[in-house]
Order: C-alpha cells, then structure tokens, then sequence
C-alpha cells in the first residue's frame, strides 16, 4: 500500500541549519549533512533543504552543502531557494539534487516547469506555492510571502501541473510558524484539483494535525521543519502514532 | 565490499544518473558511467536507468546502445534495469507506441487505472514472492518499502519476483536468468534500496 509520506525541511542561510537543529548527538547541529542524516536515521520519507539565505550570488555555498548533504543521503532530496532559470536546476541536480522545487520563477515564468521537467523528468520538478486565505479564497504570494500575485492558489496549481510540475508543495501562510495545525479546507482544494501528488506545509504542531491534513486534508505527503523539535520528539515517533491511527506510513521504518 | 567486477550505467540522456551513481560508489562498486556501446560490452554488468517518459528510449536506438545492451543481456551479462530501464525490458509501452522495448520480457507497460491519482509517487511495500528465490532481492524483508515514481507501470508476468499494489497490482521486480528489473528505485530507498544494489554488485 502506498504510505503517506513525512518530509523533513532544513531551512538553510548561508550554508547553515537555522532551524529544527536541535538533535541531540550530533556534532555539528547546524550542518545541512549531519542534520539531513539524522532525519533520514529517524524515519524522514524525504528531506527537503530550503536555501532561506536573503542575500543572492552565494550560489556555491548551496551547491557544497547540497554536494555534502546528498553524498550519503539515500532517500529522495528536494532543493529550493533560488532557483531561477534552467541552469541553476542543472547546478543543483549535478550537486546530487533528486528534485527541485521553485516558486516565484514558476510564477513569472511558468514554461520553466516544462524546461525543467523537459530535461530531468517530471517527477524532479516540485512547483512549491504559498497561499494565503484573502476575501475566501486562497491567493499565491511569491518573494518569501511578502509579494501578492493577484491569482489564484487552485487554479495556479492546476495549471503548474498541465506545465509539467510532478508535486505540488502547499504552503499556508496564515499557518506557518504557529503549530496550530495545517489548512486543511486549502489543501484539500487543491489535492482535489490536481491529480499529482500534493505536499501540506505550514502549521504541524501536533501527530493529530498530520492525522488530519491526511484524513481531511487528503494530503499525499506533509512537511515540516521546526516541529521536530517541539512537542513531537521524532519523525520515528511521529510515524508510530500515525500508524496507531491507521494512517499507512512506512514504518517501523 | 565486492568483487573486482566493473559496472556501467548507461547514460542515454534521460535524467540524472548521479544518485545511481552515488549509491553504487557509496556501497564500495566500480561503476562507471559511458554512453559508449563498446564500454557496455566491456564491462562486466550493466545497469540502465531512467526517469520520464517512455519516449526517452529512442535516445538508445540513435546511439548504437540497444544493440549492445540486447547483445550483453543475451550473453547473460548482469543486467539491472530500473524504473524506466526495467519498462525497457519489455516489449513496449502504451506511452509511446512507436518506441519497442526489447522484448525480453512479454507485454506491455500501461497506465494506472483512472480511479487512483497519477503518477504513483512514494514509498510502497514490496510483497515478494518467496517461491521464486530471488537472487536480487535475497534478505529483503517480506513489505519492505521502496520509493516510486512512475505513471506507466510493468505487467505481470511469470518473472515477476516481487509486486506492489496501487490500484492494481503490479510488477515491482522481475528476474530471468541474469536480467534484473526494478520498478522502484532502489537508490533512493534507504538501506533497502542499498541492500538490492549490493545484491547485484555482488552477483
């Protein structure tokens, strides 16, 4: 059967971890490899490392920590932040990517899907959307969540999909960083209306909130960072509750 | 580990060989990447990769590799394909009609019935066939999870050595001889996927 899947996101600036750093035994908590390992150890489906650094032209810092990271990781890895144009994809597969994901270039380019998708399969390509809930609907910002597009999150995702997007990464932005539990009415739109697989992000603070984006939320997959530190001490323990509950997770895994 | 044997993977032009080529070095192998069809014939066993679609294939006829790979696979070379490279083994695929596979394994690839989303994304269990007495899948725990991602998949046939349902059930592994398929992807599924590859380096 197929299982739901638990993604491990490592916000990374300049080089380093800033969050969900806190594993005990490791002897450079801030460093991508260590930390990507650890998860992985822990039961993490996938890791996802997400270069959060403000500043642009350190593209090398993000290649040698994706180089480092992959080296011994083998379970699927996804690489975003920055990503622009075919090239940058092509530097950050050589490094060891499994998939990318884009955001704001997929908005103001959307044919780079395809490009993308073109060269390196579908399957590589993870077109990551942040939605907000304005006037009940839900609207796609890009730049980090401070530019408002005007359009709108299902049918924006829709459309990423006919480009040739392989998942959809859902970010709420009216739940991120408040562990009250994911959008489910906006991640159910939108696994609804697209039929490859979609990842929830934003708001898990709790095994009841995964139990529920995959009940209500029909969420093929959820991600989370800083959770994993908070409250749920582990991805392995995470996944026994959600077996409890008779959510299909790989595990014990 | 292993043995002093020489594996190639075939680059065709389809996707990103590393993580295959990472997981093989990781695991202590000699591998070697070539689109030459002469290094396929050199070499002691072969792996063919591959994402994407079936049409990708062609890239094989243009360059002289499935000549090579059918003439090495016949010789009885170890031969691994995986996720597309095992569709390839077949006689072809409703993706792409106007592609043959080669053959060596009766039937075709078809899409996933319209009743599950698609493509078939994740980690899946693999139910093997003990019968059967695998040798790639030797020591794999009975619902051991791999990772998918595949829209097109293989039918079943009496080689099947292990399958995986969604939907339907379908061929996760096959195995005649020394020919080897493996609809998953054993570099990305942890230290199962590890354990498979180790299998055929040490074969």
């Amino acid at each position: 059967m197929l299982t739901k899947r638990i993604i491990a996101c490592l916000d990374m600036d300049g080089g380093r971890v800033v969050k969900g750093v806190q594993f005990k035994n490791l002897r450079d908590a801030g460093d991508p490899a260590e930390c990507a390992a650890a998860h992985a150890r822990n039961g993490a489906d996938e890791i996802v490392l997400l270069d959060i650094t403000a500043t642009s032209g350190n593209r090398e810092t993000l290649l040698d920590a994706v180089r480092g990271t992959a080296r011994s990781l083998f379970v699927p890895f996804t690489v975003g932040g920055g990503i622009r144009q075919l090239e940058d994809a092509e530097a950050v597969f050589a490094a060891g990517a499994d998939k990318i994901a884009i955001n704001s270039a997929a908005v103001r380019e959307p044919a780079l899907i395809g490009k993308i998708a073109g060269r390196f399969g579908s399957q590589a390509v993870v077109v990551a959307i942040d939605a907000k809930k304005i006037n009940g609907s839900f609207a796609v910002f890009v730049a980090g969540g401070r530019i408002s597009t005007g359009r709108d999150a299902i049918q924006w995702a829709r459309e990423a999909a006919v480009c040739g997007a392989g998942e959809i990464l859902l970010t709420s932005m009216d739940r991120d960083g408040t562990q009250s539990g994911f959008d489910c009415e906006l991640v159910r739109a939108v696994a609804e209306a697209v039929s490859i697989p979609v990842i929830a992000s934003g708001g898990a603070g709790s095994a009841r909130d995964f139990i529920e984006v995959f009940r209500d939320g029909r969420a093929d997959a959820a991600l989370a960072a800083s959770i994993f530190h908070f409250g749920i001490e582990n991805i392995s323990q995470l996944k026994r509750e959600l077996h409890d509950a008779n959510i299909p997770v790989r595990w014990p895994c | 580990m292993i043995s002093t044997s020489k594996i190639a993977i075939v680059d065709y032009g389809a996707g990103n060989l590393n993580s295959v080529k990472k997981a093989f070095d990781y695991i202590g192998a000699e591998v070697v990447v070539t689109d030459q069809p002469e290094t396929v014939l050199a070499v002691d066993k072969i792996v063919l990769p591959g994402v994407g679609h079936f049409s990708s294939l062609q890239a094989l006829n243009r360059v002289g590799l499935r000549e090579a790979l059918l003439q090495a696979t016949s010789a009885g070379k170890p031969f691994l394909g995986i996720c597309l490279g095992m569709q390839w083994l077949f006689e072809g695929s409703e993706e792409c009609s106007e592609i043959a596979g080669a053959g060596i394994f009766t039937g075709r690839c078809r899409p996933f019935p319209s009743a599950v989303k698609s493509p078939h994304v994740g980690w899946n269990s693999l139910q093997i066939d003990v019968q059967n007495g695998s040798r790639l899948l030797q020591g794999i725990a009975q619902d051991s999870f791999v990772y998918y991602t595949h829209s097109f998949h293989a039918p079943l046939v009496a080689e099947t050595t292990a399958v995986s349902d969604y939907g339907l059930q379908f061929a996760g592994a096959i195995e005649r001889g020394n020919t080897f398929g493996v609809q998953f992807h054993p570099e990305k599924s942890g230290d199962v996927g590890l354990s498979i590859l180790k299998n055929f380096g040490e074969l």
